[in-house]
């Protein structure tokens, strides 16, 4: 007789942690007892079972034994020891368990500090002996943070793992990661190591701090932080005792991993690991597959993401018409990630970051082996590889003796979708995933009810899966067949059916299987009560799968890469081609002026000769009859193909930032340009600060990569800025030093005053990325482009370059350069203008658009920008605008947007002309270039065609081709049951050096700034 | 304290005036004047060569093939190309005059629907950007409103004013309507529904409105109901800034179940559904032909083409400028660029005259150079759409010839003069 006890909720609570106590089988020797000891030593021996040791070695009929949380052996033929408990794992299967390197499990979330954005942040807000910026936390440890759970524990165990690798994810530098089992047990058990890896990000995560604030300045921070704590090793008393750069240094004997999330940051982290000669294991964003051959040259070790994205709901047309082709595109190819780095031979782990629910990772992962990658691969990247990425392969990641005793037991081939995963050991400890279908019930069974009247008989066909039975039952001798349910857990058993003629009355059967005989009691439809047996008669036969292959005709992927990956990539890379122009109209900008019904000759990227008649063995001919073939057009003072942010606006000087570091190639504004004849572009650090960011000047070849865009042996540029977007004008309540123009001068007599100095110190100073750049400067190594506009600035920035030896390269927008074109000359400085904008801020009153014309009829060198992602799409037009204002010779015009910005910026010896020798930059246009009525017709760089009028048209028919067949496929799988996601419009990230003369420039701009206003 | 230091600040810009305060609007046409031997482009379609235009008293008497007129002041314009004054369909000249400062912004009201509010009350004729804008050939300009989901109405100015009340053209001619974003910027909440709310309660607003203007009498009179009468009436013109099919096909019903004249500002996609807009007689501004596409996927050139794609349709629309940088100078060359895609060159003449003056409905009295009209005139030395050819030299609203000088001139001219350049 039991005692039904009701329990106070209180008491409740004390029975749920005695609970919770007492399944801590393992005694800690330091912590008392309360009760009696239980010590036990958990031997066990699997026996009959098919052991997979690892993603090589499958033993068959073998015996596994475990003791103390750890493998004792496992062979096939051990014996048994006899004090071990036996499990009898015959038709089962063994894995070891899973690792992931990249989880943030027990690891409390790090709550963000309250930013007060109308203040300046200056230095970091965490108290203490640390270092200066918020978003570097070398010195959190995570193994003091962690503590488990045992609800997400389970979750993760559910999908087979066993071990992982948590780190608290926040900040640039987020300290060490602990490796952790997934055990419900004491903390102190549960951690194998607790310093198993250091983790980076170009996420500054919770940090309150302005600097960084664009992701040149995180890049910037770190390569600054590898130099700081190189230094700090030598314990400089001008820095005391520094804890973040302290941990920094200890950290760096870890295994190195980055979550940089996106191809591109890939690349950029794999940069900076061998700038400093380190090594990081990169965190993948999935989209890693556009860009293989980077990937694996990049020689870095990955931990890839399945979190492959959800079909988009496209079924109404107005929805399809936000999304970009890229984006459906990544939708259909993502899957195949995994399997293309096994086959591109690139060593790789898979994580479950990223995905919403942990639930999802199996049936991803299956994704992925469907679209390629092999099972055994799956399997290393979840066990092997992770291990031995970071040292603990002696440890776990097999099914070897000595490991812990961490693996799955299965009913079959651990990624097949019908497997059932039963149970997960976790260091010898068994955790139940399901029971049910441990033992495969399924078969045809004779049914016996005993009522007292009488007893009744019927055939009963047990079916469906091991794990979710299903049954029909048939009366003997009758040859209708009614569906029975069947609920199970572990042996209890409950069927219920109802007779097709009176489908309100339930006959409801309770039981216990044992073995080959199902008994039990229950009531029949009229509610009597009664007794049952079902005994087995016949084996269960599964009928072939025939869904599985009409799914595959569905799954129809174009696996072609183009690049870049967007609706204006190609396949192949595109190629150089030797060219010969035919009776063109040449405007060469040099002292032969315009040539008419002229030859020119492109061999091997370069103007082999120019002249009439000309032949040119296999050269592709082009007839120019009727057309103009000018230099390509240069933009002196472009934003495009950046990603990140082109401002950090986080310090008044951030000399130490580089565009080059951001560069994006896959922007579409590169495309659309080309078909404006700009060639290259110098891509500029914006204006909010007056020393800004080193400079790149970039070729459009589209569908390279960023190395491959940037324009080869030139000198570095960096953007300086002066006037109201540095001194902060129409924020609210500027705190940043300067607010004035004074102001602006101490800026910058300060920052040069402190690189001379720096200069001047000893060798074993510390190396400052900022002053190493200014003292470029003063080295005429490095060259300014000054934004500005009004007189009295532009003036004292030359004085400032005299008093420190230096010489103003360009001054960019300029829009008063007119006022002091006489000084200019003198000081050497090249003016880089708008064409014709003004009114738009107060420092722009008196811009006139013959500032163009008066400077260059004073001798300046001068140019004429964009800024500006649309204007770049017409310098050719805007160069046109100093004839039409000021008489500018059309000649002296075009040399605005060509040769002149080729020469302030130092490569007019290889573009900016058409003269034989020089880089066959050059552009072909329908008409008269400075002409609104021209087109490009085609634009080449290095001799090679990266835009063409013609191509162009069958391009748009591929687009549109490919994005109908997606927008279906997407349609498709919707209505197939697939989850979806709504349709969000792609932005395309557009950067403009300041808001200010912010321009209207598209139809979703306008949309943007309805919204908004 | 810092505001009161800040104003001041602005004050002292803002008087910081310049030689420009010299250039006065005209006096009146006095007398006859005859423009003898240019190239006449009417503006709608048809050119004269070796042309005669003769206005008197502000109206257009006479356009022909030259022969000698006698009696009248005849200036010889051998060479020379004469346009009808170019139109500004959507601007905010004399309302925005230093985008950056808002202190001198009046474009934007609070408040969700103003359509009581009017552009003309704030357009200042002293604004240092009009004479650039006229000296590039712009006579008229169509002021907009911006605030809000219904901004206000929009007016007609003429370029060439002592103050609004001259320089207003047509008075308060269109309602300005915001159409809410139909598409998602994140997949958080339902942004979709909430413009759909928004929507509909702009439609409410109108019912509302036509039911309170059907009756006479009113206990309290409601100046936004009252502000909206000529809309219903059909005098005046629904102004809707949308792009996208969906975001048209609502404005439309909205033409369909009030009966108002409704022109779609921007219509990007417009041409996909060139049909349904000429079944309900539906006009399009397009916003600047000088723009990036708007999609990733779109065609490169798709902005430049689309007054191609509209005319081949036979969708009425017309070009705007409002570029806020160059501050609305450019109109004649976003309509050059539209001939470079496929229009002819008098087809996008066109599209900034004589259809900018259609969908204004001011077409009885400008944008073209025909017998009636106010003799609002333009002389280019060249192709007017063309920048390498534009120069124009000299230009008449309503038959006072207008002062081309500005700002940047007299600059150009003071800093030449500093350098002994010519």
């Amino acid at each position: 007789m039991r005692i039904l006890r009701l329990y106070s909720p209180g008491k409740l609570f004390l029975l749920a942690a005695f609970i919770l106590i007492s399944l801590f089988t393992f005694a800690q020797e330091t912590f008392p007892v309360n009760g009696v000891a239980d010590l036990r030593s958990d031997y066990f021996a699997f026996i009959n079972a098919t052991i997979v040791k690892d993603p090589q070695t499958t033993l068959t009929n073998a015996t596994l034994i475990i003791k103390q949380g750890k493998i004792v052996a496992v062979g096939t033929n051990i014996a048994v020891p006899k004090d071990a408990a036996v499990l009898d794992c015959k038709g089962k299967y063994i894995y070891p368990s899973f690792i992931d390197l990249f989880s943030d499990y027990g690891i409390p979330p790090v709550v963000p500090g309250k930013a007060d954005y109308s203040k300046y942040q200056n230095i970091s807000n965490t108290k203490g002996a640390y270092g200066w910026n918020q978003a570097l936390k070398p010195e959190t440890d995570a193994s003091k943070l962690f503590g488990s759970n045992n609800d997400k524990a389970k979750d993760l165990r559910n999908i087979g793992f066993g071990t992982v690798v948590s780190h608290q994810q926040d900040g640039i530098a987020r300290g060490t990661g602990t490796l952790v089992t997934l055990g419900n047990d004491k903390e102190n058990f549960l951690m194998i190591k607790d310093h198993a890896a250091t983790f980076y990000s170009f996420n500054k995560g919770s940090s309150t701090q302005d600097y960084p604030n664009s992701l040149m300045g995180e890049i910037a921070l770190l390569r600054q932080t590898y130099l700081d704590a190189q230094w700090y090793k030598t314990k400089p008393a001008t820095e005391g005792i520094n804890i973040s750069l302290q941990a920094w240094n200890d950290n760096q004997n870890l295994p190195q991993i980055f979550e940089a999330n996106d191809k591109w940051n890939d690349l950029r982290a794999v940069k900076i690991a061998n700038e400093f000669a380190v090594q990081y294991i990169i965190k993948g964003g999935g989209n890693e597959y556009e860009r293989m051959d980077e990937m694996k040259a990049s020689k870095a070790s990955f931990i890839l993401p399945v979190n492959f994205p959800l079909a988009i709901d496209l079924e109404d047309a107005n929805d399809a018409r936000v999304v970009a082709l890229s984006v459906m595109k990544h939708w259909e190819m993502a899957p195949l990630e995994p399997g293309m780095f096994e086959k591109a031979g690139i060593n790789f782990a898979l994580t479950t970051s990223g995905l919403k629910t942990s639930a999802d990772f199996l049936a991803n992962l299956r994704k992925a082996i469907e679209n390629g990658l092999t099972a055994n691969k799956a399997l290393e990247a979840l066990t092997k590889t992770p291990a031995t990425l970071i040292g603990v392969y002696d440890k776990v990641g097999s099914i070897d003796a000595g490991k812990l005793a961490n693996f799955i037991v299965t009913n079959g081939p651990i990624f097949d979708e019908k497997t059932i995963f039963y149970q997960n050991w976790v260091q010898g400890k068994k955790y139940i995933i399901t029971e049910n279908g441990w033992n495969d019930y399924r078969g045809n069974y004779k049914l016996t009810l005993k009522s007292e009247n009488k007893n009744k008989e019927y055939t009963v066909d047990v079916k469906g899966t091991p794990d979710k039975l299903a049954a029909t039952l048939q009366s003997v001798g009758d040859t209708v067949k009614t569906d029975v349910n069947i609920s199970s857990s572990g042996k209890m058993v409950k069927l219920t059916w109802s007779m097709k003629s009176d489908s309100a009355k339930l006959n409801v059967l309770t039981g216990l299987i044992e073995d080959k005989m199902w008994v039990g009691n229950g009531y029949n439809s009229d509610g009597d009560m009664l007794s049952w047996n079902m005994q087995y008669a016949s084996a269960f036969v599964e009928k072939p799968d025939t869904t599985k292959k009409k799914d595959e005709k569905k799954n129809i992927i174009n696996k072609t890469v183009v690049y870049p990956f967007n609706g204006y990539g190609s396949p192949d890379q595109k190629k150089q081609q030797d060219l010969l122009i035919k009776n063109v109209t040449v405007w060469t900008n040099e002292k032969e002026g315009n040539l008419e019904n002229t030859d020119v000759v492109i061999k091997n990227g370069k103007i082999v000769s120019i002249g009439k008649n000309l032949s040119a063995g296999n050269a592709k001919t082009i007839d120019g009859t009727g057309k103009h073939l000018t230099a390509g057009v240069i933009d002196e003072h472009s934003h495009i193909a950046v990603t990140g942010g082109v401002n950090e606006c986080s310090q008044s000087v951030t000399a130490e930032v580089r565009i080059a570091d951001v560069i994006d190639p896959d922007d579409i504004q590169i495309y659309r340009q080309l078909a404006g004849g700009v060639t290259s572009a110098h891509v500029l650090h914006g204006s909010c600060n007056t020393i800004g960011g080193q400079t790149q000047l970039i070729k459009l070849r589209w569908g390279r990569n960023a190395e491959d865009m940037k324009f080869a042996n030139w000198d570095g540029f960096i953007k300086f800025a002066l006037g109201e977007n540095v001194k902060r004008s129409y924020g609210q309540s500027n705190n940043r030093f300067p607010d004035t123009r004074m102001g602006v001068e101490q800026v910058l007599v300060d920052a040069f005053t402190r690189a001379r100095d720096y200069q001047n110190e000893s060798a074993s100073k510390r190396k400052d990325l900022e002053l190493e750049t200014l003292s470029e400067i003063m080295n005429h190594k490095r060259f300014i482009t000054c934004h500005s506009y009004v007189q009295s600035e532009i003036n004292m920035l030359m004085h400032v370059a005299d008093e420190f030896g230096f010489k103003v390269n360009t001054f960019t927008h300029i829009l008063e350069g007119y006022k002091v074109a006489d000084k200019m000359k003198a000081h050497g400085a090249a003016a880089s203008t708008f064409s014709d904008w003004y009114n738009y801020k107060m420092e722009v009153e008196d811009a006139i658009a013959y500032n163009a014309a008066i400077m260059q009829k004073e001798g300046v060198v001068v140019a004429i920008n964009s800024d500006d992602a649309e204007q770049a799409r017409h310098l050719n037009l805007e160069s046109a605008k100093s004839v039409k204002y000021g008489n500018v010779p059309e000649i002296e015009a075009l040399k605005m947007c060509t040769l002149n910005p080729a020469t302030m910026l130092h490569v007019a010896d290889r573009v900016g002309s058409i003269k034989v020798g020089k880089d066959a930059d050059v552009v072909l246009w329908t008409a008269n270039p400075l002409s609104v009525y021209a087109k490009a017709e085609k634009t080449i760089v290095d001799g090679t065609v990266y835009y063409d009028l013609e191509k162009d048209v069958q391009l748009r028919k591929q687009l549109m081709t490919e994005r109908n067949r997606l927008i279906q496929k997407m349609i498709a799988a919707k209505k197939d049951g697939a989850k979806t996601t709504p349709a969000v419009i792609t932005f395309d990230e557009q950067n403009e050096c300041e808001l200010d003369h912010h321009v209207k420039n598209s139809v979703l701009d306008i949309q943007q700034n309805v919204s908004s206003n | 304290m810092k505001k009161i230091f800040l104003s001041i600040i602005s004050i002292a810009a803002i008087s910081m005036v310049h030689a420009q305060e010299t250039i006065s609007p005209a006096p009146a046409q006095a007398g006859t004047i005859a423009l003898a031997h240019a190239t006449i482009h009417i503006g709608n379609g048809e050119v004269i060569e070796d042309g005669l235009i003769i206005f008197s008293n502000g109206k257009i008497t006479d356009v022909r093939k030259y022969s000698p007129v006698e009696n009248v002041k005849t200036i010889d314009c051998t060479g020379k190309q004469i346009y009808p004054g170019l139109i500004s369909p959507v601007s905010n000249l004399g309302l925005d005059e230093v985008s950056a400062v808002p202190s001198t912004l009046d474009q934007y009201e609070l408040g969700d629907i103003n359509p009581n509010v009017r552009s003309v009350i704030a357009y200042n004729t002293d604004s240092k950007v009009i004479d650039n804008v006229r000296s590039n050939g712009i006579l008229l300009a169509n002021v907009f409103p911006q605030g809000g989901i219904i901004s206000g109405s929009t007016s007609v100015m003429q370029l060439d004013g002592w103050n609004w009340e001259d320089a207003v053209y047509k008075m308060d001619g269109g309602i300005v309507f915001n159409m809410p974003n139909l598409f998602r910027f994140s997949t958080e909440g339902d942004p979709v529904k909430d413009a759909m709310d928004q929507i509909e309660n702009v439609r409410t607003f109108f019912r509302q409105a036509k039911a309170y203007l059907d009756e006479p009498k009113h206990e309290h009179t409601n100046l936004k109901f009252e502000a909206v009468k000529k809309l219903f009436s059909g005098e005046q013109t629904f102004f809707v800034n949308a792009d996208l099919v969906k975001e048209m096909m609502i404005a439309v019903s909205f033409a369909k179940e009030f009966g108002f004249k409704t022109v779609i500002v921007g219509g990007y996609d417009s041409w996909k559904i060139a049909d349904y807009l000429k079944q309900n007689n539906i006009s399009v501004i397009i916003n600047q032909v000088f723009s990036l596409p708007g999609f990733q996927d779109d065609d490169v050139d798709m902005p430049y083409k689309m007054p191609f794609l509209l005319q081949q349709a036979g969708v009425p629309f017309c070009i705007s400028d409002p570029n806020e940088s160059s501050r609305y100078r450019n109109l004649a060359f976003n309509a050059g660029v539209a001939s470079g895609y496929g229009l002819t060159k008098e087809q996008a003449l066109q599209a900034i005259t004589l259809s900018t003056a259609k969908i204004l409905g001011i077409d009885n009295r400008t944008g073209s150079l025909e017998k009636g009209k106010d003799a609002n005139i333009v002389v280019s030395d060249g192709d007017i759409l063309d920048i390498r050819t534009s120069n124009i030299t000299a230009a008449y609203i309503q038959g006072r010839q207008i002062n081309l000088d500005n700002k940047q001139k007299q600059l150009y001219k003071k800093f030449m003069d500093k350098y002994g350049l010519k």
